[in-house]
């Protein structure tokens, strides 16, 4: 099968990717990509693209898509999937997105057990607007609006969205994975296709938590980059299954 | 033809529902018809009021300032109201709890005792059905049985067998205001 | 044959009626109403209705749905469209046909409950942020709120934009006998609908354009399509303006209040007359000025400080002189009142405005 491996995923355009060298959206981008390939869902699937690094992602997936307002895919997306509940309808957020200005629509769409699956790309900054602090910031990271360094005491503390959300019972599917190694992308990739299962088999709400890097506003070469993330989110993020319904 | 009609009291009295009967017959009798409830915070405290408008022509202003008939189902109703009764205008009142007279000297007033008459009836809640008997007993603006079609209309299912009994407090209600007419043509 | 319907229960039935489906709201007075009945009605005609978490995830569900092909509402009074002009903008800029219902009550902040006009500007200036105009259509009886609710199914549909049901609290709560149309079938087939690309290219529904040169050539052509909405979708009413010396122009609620003034004028020998904008955007400028043939005193009257006001200036050019009588907070303006001001014009240009003998 190493011709297929190398091959593009029909659900990929081939534009080239506008992300900066290093970054791990374009990688995040073909996992969904071969997956929904895999799944032979191409023509049943409706992305939906947030506000962010990725707001063009539908530049990039070869299918039909929306572009949502800054935190509001979630709403979109069920909006999407209300009409038509046979389709796979997915958003692509990233963490300023989906944990702070949209953290309403995403709580409320996992505790209604919404159908649909949320890739979440968490790279502990607001990568589009220049690295600023980001609810998932490290206690401690240097970004442009933490110049000193993120100050529990003044700026509060990181969110972890797989555990808050798993506390509820809409979700079908939770995993926090990452991007830092080969073995964690065949995870991750193993990952987006569970949550788009569950949702297909209408379990309910799924979601994939990617850590990713960002290179460029992290100041780090790119494998800098995925040493500083080994050594600093993972022991904050621990990746994991979180929620696993039956039947998923 | 112009009738517009006040009805006051507080919730529970069956206010809006009265307002909504007059306007349901006033429909089946292919009036022009308007019901305008008053509502928010109010529903809740004080009183409770909603104006029917009745018309052979199309309804223009749905916010009456005067009215040309008032249905008053209690004393802070009537207080609130009174005034804003047309010279000539007609005032029903329920005298089971309005114990003192109005003031206006220049209106009909009608006062029946609805609640001893919704009692008699056989229906203790049907005193604002008395007051609708006693209404169209007082003006003839519409046929009672109309009331009743629309009665029927908007009960719901598991009040059905209360139907009897409404239509017999209509009944108390308008023998009651064709005795006070009498009195009157007597006095 | 006609029933007796409060309207917004008329709106919510007109709604199902004219082929939506699908709805999605967030309760607040004095419009929840729409919200009730659509929860028991929708789901027995295969629709859904949706509470969602707030007002900015339900217009933002409205977005989805009508990018998925359906024909979607929802509904909110003053503070809640504040909310929704987010999602409002980015509809129009995506192009995107669906209705917003604004029952409006009196503002600014949390204002009241009781009935208003007070956001004419902000429906009518597009509310949110970008350079967009949507239709505004302002019924003024139940029958208009459930008739104008199927034209602006079709409006949306048409020009693929949002369109916008401006009524206010009377109008929303008071019953009237209608006649409801007809159930309508399915709407037209949207072949720009995001619904999977099953056939066919992909479909992209965004209102982002990155390059200023693509983004200016996208406003031109909105431009264009709101100019066409201006030329083609005007809409008032006249009433006794043939002669009117004393032009009263009002809308909604206020417009009927305003009508029974101009009948109790001419009563007393006064020359009035009403214009009534059905639409207010595109405002109904050419047939106001037929309107005002013989006017010599305008006297705008609505349920605010003065804004239609402001768009009726600019249609008369400064040709007459235009007056305002407003009552706001939730207060409204009796016929007395109208009256009275009316009489106050009809005293000033007295040659123009007496009735003449037949």
């Amino acid at each position: 099968m190493s011709a297929a491996v190398s091959s593009r995923p029909e659900t990929l355009t081939g534009a080239p990717f506008h992300y900066c060298p290093g970054c791990t959206h374009g990688i995040i981008h073909r996992l969904v990509a071969e997956v929904v390939d895999e799944l032979g869902l191409r023509e049943k699937a409706v992305g939906v693209a947030s506000v962010g690094c990725s707001v063009i992602a539908y530049n990039y997936l070869d299918m039909d898509m929306q572009q949502a307002a800054h935190g509001r895919a979630p709403a979109v997306a069920t909006g999407i999937k209300r009409v038509l509940p046979d389709r796979l309808v997915f958003t692509y957020q990233g963490d300023g997105d989906l944990a702070s200005i949209g953290l309403a629509e995403t709580v409320h769409a996992a505790a209604r057990g919404e159908k649909i699956t949320v890739i979440f790309i968490n790279n502990a900054n607001y990568g589009m607007t220049g690295g600023q602090l980001a609810p998932t910031t490290l206690p401690g990271q240097v970004t442009s609006t933490s110049p000193g360094g993120r100050d529990v005491d003044k700026m509060g503390y990181p969110i972890r969205m797989m555990e808050m959300l798993a506390t509820l019972d809409g979700p079908a599917y939770l995993a926090r994975v990452s991007t830092h190694s080969p073995a964690q992308i065949a995870k991750t990739r193993r990952a987006v296709k569970r949550a788009f299962e569950a949702q297909m088999k209408g379990l309910g709400f799924s979601m994939v938590e990617i850590l990713c890097t960002c290179p460029t506003n992290w100041g780090l070469k790119p494998v800098e980059a995925m040493k500083w993330l080994e050594e600093n989110m993972l022991p904050y993020y621990p990746p994991g299954e979180y929620k696993v319904a039956e039947g998923v | 033809m112009l009738e517009e009609i006040l009805v006051a009291g507080f919730g529970g009295q069956g206010v809006l529902l009265t307002g909504h009967l007059l306007a349901y017959a006033g429909m089946l009798e292919n009036r022009e018809v308007a019901w305008i409830p008053s509502y928010g915070a109010e529903m809740r405290g004080g009183t409770a009021h909603c104006t029917t408008i009745i018309s052979d022509e199309e309804i223009f202003s749905p916010v009456v300032e005067q009215f040309s008939s008032a249905l008053i189902f209690n004393r802070p109703s009537l207080h609130k109201f009174e005034k804003r009764i047309k010279p000539g205008g007609l005032l029903l009142f329920n005298s089971s709890l309005i114990r003192e007279y109005p003031q206006r000297s220049d209106i009909r007033l009608f006062p029946v005792p609805a609640n001893e008459l919704a009692a008699r009836a056989g229906l203790d809640r049907a005193a604002n059905m008395v007051m609708l008997g006693g209404f169209l007993e007082a003006t003839g603006l519409l046929s009672p049985d109309s009331v009743i079609k629309a009665l029927e209309k908007v009960i719901s299912p598991h009040r059905r067998h209360t139907l009897p009994a409404n239509r017999q407090a209509m009944l108390e209600g308008s023998r009651a205001v064709r005795t006070i007419a009498r009195q009157c043509k007597a006095g | 044959m006609k029933v007796l319907m409060k309207g917004n229960e008329a709106l919510a039935e007109a709604a199902v009626r004219a082929g939506c489906r699908y709805f999605f709201g967030y309760p607040i007075t004095p419009q929840t109403e729409i919200s009730e009945y659509l929860a028991r009605r929708l789901p027995g005609a295969g629709g859904v209705f949706l509470q969602a978490e707030s007002e900015v995830a339900a217009i933002n569900m409205v977005y989805g749905a009508a990018g998925a092909g359906a024909r979607v509402m929802t509904s909110s009074s003053g503070p809640g469209i504040s909310l929704k002009q987010e999602g409002i903008s980015y509809i129009a800029g995506a192009e995107l046909p669906c209705v917003i219902v604004n029952i409006m009550r009196g503002g600014p902040g949390l204002g009241g409950i009781q009935p208003s006009q007070s956001d004419y500007f902000q429906a009518t200036r597009g509310g949110g942020h970008g350079d967009y105009r949507l239709p505004v259509l302002a019924p003024s009886n139940v029958q208009e709120l459930v008739d104008l609710t199927c034209l602006a199914f079709d409006l949306a549909d048409e020009y693929r934009t949002p369109v916008l049901i401006l009524g206010d609290g009377i109008l929303g709560q008071m019953m009237e006998a209608v006649e409801l149309p007809p159930v309508r079938a399915a709407a037209p087939e949207k072949t720009w609908a995001t619904t999977g690309c099953r056939g066919r290219a992909k479909n992209v529904i965004t209102s982002f354009f990155m390059d200023a040169a693509d983004l200016e050539r996208h406003n031109l052509r909105l431009q264009e399509k709101y100019r066409a909405i201006s030329a083609r979708e005007a809409r008032g009413e006249s009433y006794l303006t043939g002669d009117a010396g004393v032009l009263v122009v009002a809308f909604g609620s206020t417009a009927r209040i305003a009508k029974a003034a101009v009948r109790a004028a001419r009563a007393e020998g006064i020359a009035a007359g009403l214009f009534r904008p059905v639409t207010l955007w595109p405002f109904p400028a050419e047939l106001l000025n037929r309107a005002a043939l013989q006017a010599g005193a305008v006297l705008t009257v609505e349920m605010n400080y003065g804004q239609m006001v402001e768009d009726v200036r600019l249609a008369l050019d400064c040709r007459l002189p235009v007056h305002f009588y407003g009552r706001g907070g939730g207060m409204v303006p009796g016929v007395g009142e109208i009256f009275r001001e009316i009489v106050k014009l009809g005293g000033e240009t007295r040659e123009r405005c007496r009735v003449k003998p037949a």
